[in-house]
């Protein structure tokens, strides 16, 4: 089993003030913390799982910056065989069809069964990459999987529906699964897997190489960001403030007026 | 931008879902804007019954029915669906942000060469512009997108965000008959599992207390539950507490699990994604313990409380101790 794995390198907002930049077209990313998107461990940690199974390779593939790099190294010192980042200041990054042409023009000549996503990216929240990708490829998909099972040219998945409800489809391979979160116990890289990471060859690819420079570019996308901004707030809960003391002090009030205690 | 707005019909088990008229809702206000029609497309096995109700919230309702839509299968509907936006030629395409709708709408983008914005929260025309609005970095900003290509521009439309109307429309339906070739689907359903019953039935419990991923260790679970057993209720959890496998999945709450309409809703360390919120918001009273003064979960809270929970709640348990010592 080859298996491709698309990574992305996203920053960690949840405990943070999201700042935008000047430009109001992204965030302002100075001093956050960033690592790989929480589904796309699950994905890594996946493909490893089968390629423990049935031997073969993992490659792992990121569209990023620099400092994605350090997600790479990470995926490689898990035991990812090889990793490929492609990057370039003129892509339209916000647009999932133009991330997805990249990562076909990569993966188009790479030999696999299998192509492993997450659902989505934790900071854009598209859910779109993969499914585009496997169209661009011919190849059948799945998204939402909790569940995989290889049986010689079919992969069995169950797909997370709404509610707790899942549904089990079959593909043929190769194929590509968007992979949901808990599925599996994502493994911790050792200290030895990421000193021998060091070593591994990132290869690095930009728009030129893929013949990408006229169409992945920003003035050709049709999607356009106008503004990030921050929302307006709707219905803004009323903040308990004081002391620790005084604090549970009042939600005590507010449920013991209830009548809830 | 006149011309027809078509919206896919969502449907699961024989039941329309809500998200269906919430398409419809916008769709009909974006088609006054813009002098276009709305048009529903409802493909599966029979569900031609379904166009009546469909043709109140519609210009025209399109029906499929085969055997061979039954169930949904994203390559059959895809294929279905490609034909009939090839034949009719609308400027928008809307479908739901829903697991059926990721696994569409996608590819439909690429095979009919369209853009598409996904899990949009509002959607207008602004000049003649299309502009969408969505979430992104987990609710804490929203980026305003205009789409340029509109022959057609798909959009995928987040659930519960559009208040359904009634309509009164007397769309006329019409069936087609789109060739289906099965040859060259290349995925196959199943069958349906259904979720396992547990032992605690949270929808059930008038007070729940639900801990997100700030509660950081299984070790301090049992904090959780403590307040939530003195306050006579049940503990629920946010996703992330489930795959990691800390409680069972039917503690889950959200659109993956569990909705909940408890008289209190105690949030403690969750940040407040909407697939979270989508389960919880119609709590009778929402109370939210988060260190984090931006997290979206203030937002739908009644009130919050901008702290670590690891000092409240120990406190809290306290103050009801002593409350219940009081009354006895
Ligand atoms: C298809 C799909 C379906 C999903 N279904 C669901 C679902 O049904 N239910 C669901 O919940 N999620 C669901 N999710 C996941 C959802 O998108 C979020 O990832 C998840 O809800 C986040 O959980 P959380 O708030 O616990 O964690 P986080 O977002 O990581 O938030 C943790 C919060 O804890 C706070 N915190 C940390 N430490 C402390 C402390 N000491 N004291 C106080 N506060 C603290 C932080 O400020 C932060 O706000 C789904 C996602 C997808 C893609
Ligand atoms: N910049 C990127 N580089 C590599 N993979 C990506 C990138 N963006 C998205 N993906 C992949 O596509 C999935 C879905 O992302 P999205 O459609 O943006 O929500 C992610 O979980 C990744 O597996």
């Amino acid at each position: 089993m080859n298996i491709v794995v698309c990574v992305k390198h996203v920053p960690d907002v949840s405990e943070i003030e999201v700042k935008v930049d000047p430009v109001k077209k992204d965030i302002d990313k100075s001093g956050l913390v960033f690592d790989i998107n929480e589904w796309d461990d699950y994905a890594v940690e996946e493909a490893l799982r089968i390629k423990e199974k049935f031997g073969g390779t993992v490659t792992v593939v990121t569209i990023g910056d620099e400092s994605a790099d350090s997600t790479l190294r990470k995926c490689l010192a898990k035991g990812a065989d090889n990793a490929i980042r492609v990057t370039d200041p003129r892509i339209a990054s916000w647009d999932p069809l133009v991330i997805a042409k990249i990562l076909y023009k990569v993966v188009k000549d790479i030999h696999y069964d299998l192509i492993l996503t997450g659902v989505q990216a934790s900071d854009d929240g598209y859910s779109v990459v993969g499914q585009a990708l496997a169209e661009m490829l011919g190849i059948p998909h799945a998204t939402l999987v909790k569940k995989i099972e290889i049986d010689g040219g079919i992969v069995r998945v169950n797909r997370e529906l709404e509610g707790g409800l899942e549904e089990i489809i079959e593909l043929s391979l190769p194929a590509l699964l968007t992979i949901q979160t808990g599925i599996n116990e994502p493994r911790y890289v050792s200290i030895m897997g990421v000193r021998k990471a060091m070593r591994k060859e990132i290869k690095i690819l930009n728009l030129d190489d893929l013949g990408l420079a006229r169409e992945a570019v920003k003035e050709a996308s049709p999607i356009e960001m106008v503004e990030l901004y921050v929302p307006p707030v709707e219905r803004k809960a009323e903040i308990i403030t004081g002391s620790v003391d005084e604090v549970a002090s009042k939600i005590v009030e507010i449920i013991k007026s209830r009548g809830l205690v | 931008m006149m011309g027809e707005i078509q919206v896919l019909v969502e449907h699961r088990l024989g039941e329309l879902r809500d998200i269906t008229f919430e398409m419809l809702t916008k769709a009909c206000e974006l088609s006054e804007k813009t002098s276009s029609k709305v048009v529903s497309i409802i493909l599966g096995k029979n569900v031609k019954e379904k166009a009546e109700k469909l043709s109140k919230y519609s210009d025209e309702v399109l029906v499929v029915d085969d055997d061979r839509l039954e169930y949904y299968n994203s390559d059959v509907y895809q294929m279905t669906l490609e034909k009939i936006v090839k034949e009719r030629k609308p400027w928008l395409l809307m479908i739901a942000h829903t697991s059926y709708g990721i696994e569409l709408a996608p590819s439909l983008a690429v095979s009919l060469n369209a853009p598409i914005v996904t899990d949009c929260i509002d959607l207008n025309v602004e000049d003649g512009k299309l502009m969408v609005i969505r979430q992104v970095y987990g609710g804490k900003l929203y980026a305003k997108i205009h789409v340029k290509k509109t022959d057609p521009a798909i959009l995928t439309i987040r659930q519960g965000v559009v208040q359904p109307k009634e309509l009164e429309k007397h769309g006329k339906i019409n069936v087609l008959k789109p060739s289906i070739d099965l040859e060259a689907v290349k995925k196959k359903f199943i069958e349906y599992v259904a979720p396992a019953v547990g032992e605690v039935d949270i929808t059930s419990a008038d007070v729940i207390v639900a801990i997100g991923r700030g509660i950081k260790d299984k070790s301090n679970i049992p904090l959780a539950e403590e307040l939530a057993r003195l306050l006579g209720g049940v503990l629920a959890c946010s996703r992330p507490i489930v795959d990691k496998g800390w409680l069972p999945q039917d503690r889950q709450v959200g659109s993956s699990g569990k909705t909940v309409k408890p008289k209190l809703y105690i949030a403690l360390g969750i940040s407040g994604a909407f697939q979270h919120i989508l389960g919880m918001k119609n709590s009778q009273l929402i109370i939210a313990i988060n260190k984090d003064p931006n997290a979206p979960i203030f937002n739908v809270s009644h009130y919050g409380v901008v702290e670590d929970l690891f000092k409240v709640v120990p406190t809290l348990i306290e103050k009801i101790k002593e409350l219940k010592k009081q009354a006895t």
